[in-house]
């Protein structure tokens, strides 16, 4: 089977600076890929290469079957990020914000509705401005516009940043979720113990360039 | 691309309503404009009256750079911007919908300080016939223009100053020839009059056209 991303000695450059310097990487579809390492050491530009946000400057990289090198933007649609910042508009509502980016990537309106009601925020706080949200609320938005998307390679950059212990639990569900119905997912975490715990294995990535991988951990997965 | 243009100038459009930007704070603004320049000119009538064209689109340019400013914020807050690249919208459509939104806004701003000139500089407003269609010219090509820049300068750390130094002389031709028109209005429509609104209509043209191939590269690199 295709994996659903496989990079062989990627490498981007942020100006001259190689963010990336090397990165061999096989994901299959439906795996759930913890990304483990120190700060600065590549883990969000690597999501954001798989995204086609970051070009992929040397090397192999391809994304649901998209050649990043040739063309990185033909595979945004298929992926959702989730990434330190919230992507919303502050001013409008939560349920504008989840309405306009799920139509913008052609969701249909119940997938919309559908979401916020899994992320608890149908009811009283659809039609609260997001600028007064809580930082806990406003990561539970951006995690429905996402799942509004309905993305077949999930991007998660510190997904438990910032959520309360139902919410942590919820993104858990969401990934379980998202890998038994065929998606793909990276998480990128410094926190171990939890994202372990839902991962199929890890990737340590160190210098910009992939260390090692670890076993399959899939024993532990929730 | 229309489909995403409607979307996106109805999310801009939401967002006025929601945050009452233009109304709360670039309408006073104009308007205030309109008042100093009465202040500072009142004691020769005079002056006053053969400037009432020039001082109106003084007024609607210092206005519009707050309204692109405004437009262009909101969509690099916050990681919108990695958002809209993932969306899967088309950037013409993305373009057309931010001119849209930005041109409707400052067609009731121009009706509002049309008032304004009624009141404060006695302006007999006779040709409405070449009036309406300047106004119309001029409003698209400072929208066209307004949101190439606004979307050029977005993404800079001196986005607040840079604007209107890139802006305001690329939108000097919009603000000779509407003058002009205005003046040939103000009076009753003559065949000069004519001639600048074709001008206006040129302008508009070119920047829509520019706009439409190069929002791509201006959305991407910048």
């Amino acid at each position: 089977m295709e994996p659903a991303v496989h990079l062989r000695g990627a490498v981007s450059l942020l100006g001259r600076f190689p963010a990336l310097a090397g990165v061999d990487l096989d994901v299959a579809p439906g795996e759930v890929v913890l990304l483990q390492g120190p700060n600065g050491a590549g883990k969000t530009t690597l999501l954001r290469c798989c995204a086609g946000l970051v070009a992929v400057t040397a090397g192999e990289a391809t994304v649901l079957g998209h050649d990043l090198t040739v063309d990185r933007r033909a595979v945004r649609r298929r992926v959702g990020m989730l990434g330190h910042a919230t992507g919303l508009y502050e001013d409008l509502t939560v349920a504008d914000n989840v309405a306009f980016w799920s139509r913008a990537a052609g969701a249909r309106r119940g997938d919309a509705d559908a979401a916020m009601a899994r992320l608890g925020l149908d009811g009283r706080l659809a039609a609260v401005a997001v600028h007064r949200l809580s930082a806990g609320q406003r990561r539970r938005t951006s995690l429905a516009v996402m799942l509004a998307r309905r993305p077949e390679l999930w991007l998660l950059d510190e997904p438990h940043a910032g959520l309360d212990q139902s919410g942590r639990d919820l993104v858990d569900g969401l990934v379980a979720d998202a890998a038994a119905a065929g998606a793909t997912v990276l998480i990128a975490s410094h926190e171990l113990e939890r994202a372990r715990a839902i991962a199929h294995r890890s990737v340590a990535v160190v210098g910009g360039a992939t260390a090692r991988t670890s076993p399959a951990e899939r024993d532990h997965v929730a | 691309m229309w489909r995403d243009a409607a979307l996106v100038a109805g999310k801009d459009l939401r967002l006025e309503l929601r945050s009452r930007v233009a109304i709360n704070q670039v309408a006073p603004f104009a308007l205030l404009v309109l008042v100093l320049f009465a202040f500072a000119l009142d004691p020769d009538r005079g002056i006053l009256a053969r400037a009432t064209a020039g001082l109106y689109w003084v007024a609607v340019l210092f206005s519009a750079v707050l309204a692109v400013q405004r437009a262009f914020a909101v969509e690099v807050a916050d990681g919108v911007r990695d958002g809209l690249r993932l969306s899967g919208l088309d950037p013409a459509g993305i373009f057309v919908g931010k001119v849209a939104a930005l041109a409707a806004q400052l067609l009731v701003l121009e009706a509002l300080l049309g008032l304004g000139v009624v009141v404060f500089y006695d302006a007999d407003v006779a040709g409405m016939l070449l009036l309406v269609p300047t106004c119309l010219a001029a409003t698209l090509g400072v929208a066209a223009a307004g949101s190439l820049y606004g979307i050029l300068s977005a993404g800079l750390r001196v986005k607040e100053t840079i604007l209107p130094l890139l802006l305001l002389p690329v939108v000097a031709p919009v603000l000779v020839a509407a003058t002009q028109a205005f003046e040939a209005g103000l009076s009753g429509p003559t065949s000069d009059g004519w001639r600048w609104l074709g001008l206006l209509i040129v302008f508009a043209a070119a920047y829509v056209g520019l706009g439409l191939t190069t929002f791509d590269l201006l959305l991407e690199e910048s």
